[in-house]
């Protein structure tokens, strides 16, 4: 039997104002070195990246941060979240990770981002690459079509929380540990009704950017795309496509890997992400 | 499993299953299951499968249809199966496989759903028909 111990990661609330509007968010972090952002899936929460800010090796060269966004995990909606339908926007989702960059006071982090987390490293590659070091997207597409009535996440004849677990489980690997896919699948099923559904507003239609991914300068910040062979909402034929269209994106098919990498298998996810990791921290962190 | 022998062994093996039994126990339905020109009525009553019922059906009732080809199942039951042929979302996804009718009992209970057809693949036999 194991002793009771701690983990490193230290979480927080961070009180501060995004587009105007007060907001408590969640964050948490562990290690030193440089920033390394790291955005959670659609329907999700900082959860996902327990693996990771758990890893004495990352812990020691990167300062990891994973944030709950609005609405998600221990982060609060706003006041006045009763009143209106929740839809991400890629707009409230960029000036989000902004607003999180800035109260942290972080010069030129690394974001890496999962699913909703991977479109939206592509949005701050377009828009704010001068202020990130490197960007990752994981699953990462400039498109993806629904491939089911986004209706039965949020209706009241419909669990929520079943039918949003139930509706992800097969994104994850068949590989995967019987542990880690059970605790992806339960982060969720504890989802706030309808959270899913509106994160998935920006994943297939708001945040579609396949007429811009070609503008993206990876000169300026580089872009590395992983994605794993079982996703089926993001497939590596996406990322690949995505890789094709942006000059000097490095991407990578993650064998026995679905659509939640970091969270269904830490291990096998980080022998993917090392190597990464390693170049990254080979360039001067100021250029 | 071999498909002439689905009509006997899925309502064993599901029965079998208590917890999969607990978690359909407000289930009643009755559904069409279809692998290329074969096809059975599977009818669930609080959870547990009552009948599997072989066709050929002259007017078949039923709530909702899952219909996919004979290789798409067999591929589906492999013990490790290939990417996309994993997940009756992912076959959905693909087109491998159609989904019919009243899609509410199956998305209210997907988890029951995805666990009663992935029982062929734990008994082990899941390769060609």
């Amino acid at each position: 039997m194991s002793k009771p111990a701690f983990e490193p990661a230290v979480g927080r609330y961070l009180r501060l104002d995004v587009q105007g509007q007060p907001h408590r968010l969640y964050v948490e972090e562990a290690g030193v070195g440089i920033p390394l952002i790291c955005l959670h899936t659609a329907g999700a929460d900082s959860r996902q990246y327990r693996g990771l800010l758990n890893d004495a090796e990352v812990l020691a060269s990167f300062r990891v941060i994973a944030f709950d966004l609005p609405w998600h995990g221990k982060s609060s909606p706003p006041a006045g979240w009763h009143k209106a339908e929740y839809k991400l926007t890629s707009r409230a989702y960029v000036d989000t990770i902004i607003a999180v960059v800035d109260a942290l006071g972080l010069d030129k982090p690394v974001a890496m981002g999962c699913s909703i987390g991977g479109r939206i490293v592509l949005h701050l590659a377009l828009e704010h690459a001068a202020r990130f070091h490197a960007l990752i997207g994981l699953e990462s597409g400039a498109h993806a079509d629904p491939y089911y009535d986004l209706d039965w996440l949020h209706r009241p004849d419909v669990h929520g929380g079943e039918v949003c677990g139930a509706m992800i489980s097969g994104l994850i690997a068949p590989t995967a540990p019987e542990a880690d896919r059970w605790e992806t699948i339960w982060h969720y099923m504890q989802g706030g009704p309808g959270v899913f559904k509106g994160d998935l507003h920006f994943y297939t239609a708001d945040g579609d950017v396949r007429a811009r991914v070609a503008e993206i300068d990876t000169g300026q910040c580089p872009l590395y795309l992983l994605t794993g062979e079982y996703d089926y909402s993001c497939t590596p034929d996406d990322t690949r496509e995505l890789a094709r269209r942006i000059k000097g994106a490095e991407a990578t098919i993650m064998e026995s890997l679905g659509h939640f990498p970091m969270s269904e298998d830490p291990a096998r996810f980080l022998g993917y992400l090392r190597p990464v990791l390693a170049s990254i921290l080979k360039r001067d962190p100021k250029s | 499993m071999r498909f002439e022998v689905l009509s006997e062994q899925l309502g064993a093996l599901a029965n079998a299953t208590a917890w999969l039994v607990h978690r359909g126990r407000f289930l009643d339905v009755c559904f069409l299951l279809q692998a290329g020109d074969v096809c059975w009525l599977v009818r669930i009553h609080r959870g547990r499968v009552e009948a599997v019922e072989p066709g050929p059906f002259v007017m078949p009732r039923w709530t909702f249809a899952l219909r996919a080809s004979e290789e798409a199942w067999a591929t589906f039951w492999q013990p490790v199966p290939p990417p996309g042929f994993h997940d009756l979302m992912a076959m959905l996804k693909t087109r491998a496989l159609r989904l019919e009718g009243d899609q509410q009992p199956f998305f209210a209970n997907l988890r029951y759903f995805k666990e009663l057809l992935a029982l062929p693949r734990a008994a082990g036999e899941g390769r060609s028909p």
